[in-house]
């Protein structure tokens, strides 16, 4: 896992963050093994303490289990990835929306934006991107805006 | 029990204050940032913890205890300067090191020569700083101390030796049992490698805390934080 690390943040927030986004997006998948304390400490450059302290956090939160002498895995849950990225999107959005709308921005204007955004994106994207990546992940949502 | 425990200490040099006041309590098991610019104190309070220099007055205690041979023994102490004999190869100082200190593990010592790509037939007088910088390294981390003090270990050192440096303690660093306390004014590179930190100006703590928290409530790096109140 590469984690570029903004030094103006907890380090064990950041860490704890990178595990999260990989189970989210399934680079790590149930069972996987995390890398072990030490190496993470020594590839990061940061103190083992802190790394293990994400995992302890990690751990609290039901995402990952440690087993003794044989290191951390992500939870052997089949719906931990589909969990966490749900948690992840839903925090997203909102402080998206929360600082939007600090900018006084109407929801009309809101939803304006965003589609505007989504067209720009997809022109700089639309030579070899994949469009997946940029459909709305619940078609089934009738709430949704298209 | 801390590690570390110094109560009102003072130290003049003739008539320059190095020291005015340091009350800090070192928790044990951790790596402690000791962040300063040059001329903070932060070598006279390291030497003061290894017993190569007394206080004029205030109290410090080492592992629970008044500082003795005995504390020395369990301390391993890396000057800003180089004490190297230059007529030894790397292989020679570290046997001559390893006579001193019974904490010495040989092999850890070799394994580190390796990682660090020293050569072990090689003179001292014919190191770079970069080098040399490594080979305390050495010294330092084979040593199985409770406690290891660092004085500016990146000092005028080249970044890949740098980066080998703090990856290095990373990687050998006894979390739970050892005690680090590196000293240094180049905060940028190493700060994410500090459980803790110490921030001393004009022979004063200024600030200290725990890392992360201090971060969460400034919303800033150490680096930052240390450019405000150094």
């Amino acid at each position: 896992m590469d984690i570029i690390f903004d030094e103006a943040q907890p380090i064990y927030t950041q860490i704890m963050h990178g595990v999260l986004w990989d189970i989210a997006t399934g680079a790590l998948l149930p069972g996987d093994k995390l890398l072990s304390v030490r190496d993470f400490a020594k590839q990061a450059r940061t103190n083992p303490n802190t790394v293990q302290r994400a995992y302890t956090e990690l751990e609290r939160i039901g995402v990952v289990e440690t087993q003794r002498g044989q290191g951390t895995f992500v939870s052997d849950n089949p719906d931990i990835a589909r969990e966490v990225r749900s948690e992840m999107t839903s925090s997203t959005v909102q402080s998206f929306v929360e600082e939007m709308r600090r900018l006084r921005y109407s929801d009309s204007d809101i939803l304006a934006l965003v589609s505007q955004q989504l067209t720009a994106n997809n022109a700089m994207n639309s030579n070899g991107a994949n469009e997946e990546d940029l459909r709305a992940p619940d078609e089934d949502n009738d709430g949704g805006v298209h | 029990m801390p590690a570390i425990q110094l109560t009102g200490i003072h130290k003049r040099y003739f008539r320059s204050h190095a020291l005015r006041g340091i009350d800090v309590s070192i928790d044990k098991g951790k790596i402690v940032g000791l962040l300063g610019p040059n001329g903070a104190g932060k070598s006279t309070l390291l030497k003061i913890c290894a017993g190569l220099v007394s206080p004029t007055s205030g109290k410090a205690q080492v592992l629970g205890q008044d500082i003795s041979t005995a504390t020395k023994g369990m301390t391993a102490y890396i000057p800003d300067i180089d004490t190297f004999y230059s007529w030894m190869t790397v292989r020679q100082a570290i046997a001559f090191e390893n006579s001193m200190f019974e904490d010495l593990v040989l092999t850890d010592a070799m394994d580190l020569v390796r990682e660090l790509r020293l050569d072990p037939d090689n003179k001292i007088s014919s190191l770079s700083r970069g080098q040399r910088g490594r080979l305390k390294l050495v010294l330092a981390m084979s040593r199985h101390a409770e406690l290891v003090l660092m004085d500016e270990p990146l000092s005028g050192i080249d970044p890949p030796s740098r980066t080998a440096i703090l990856e290095t303690i990373a990687d050998r660093y006894r979390a739970g049992e050892q005690t680090i306390i590196i000293s240094t004014h180049e905060v940028l590179e190493s700060e994410k490698l500090f459980e803790d930190v110490i921030f001393l100006s004009e022979g004063r703590t200024v600030l200290s805390g725990e890392a992360d928290r201090l971060r969460a409530e400034r919303g800033k790096s150490l680096n930052e934080i240390f450019r405000e109140v150094c």
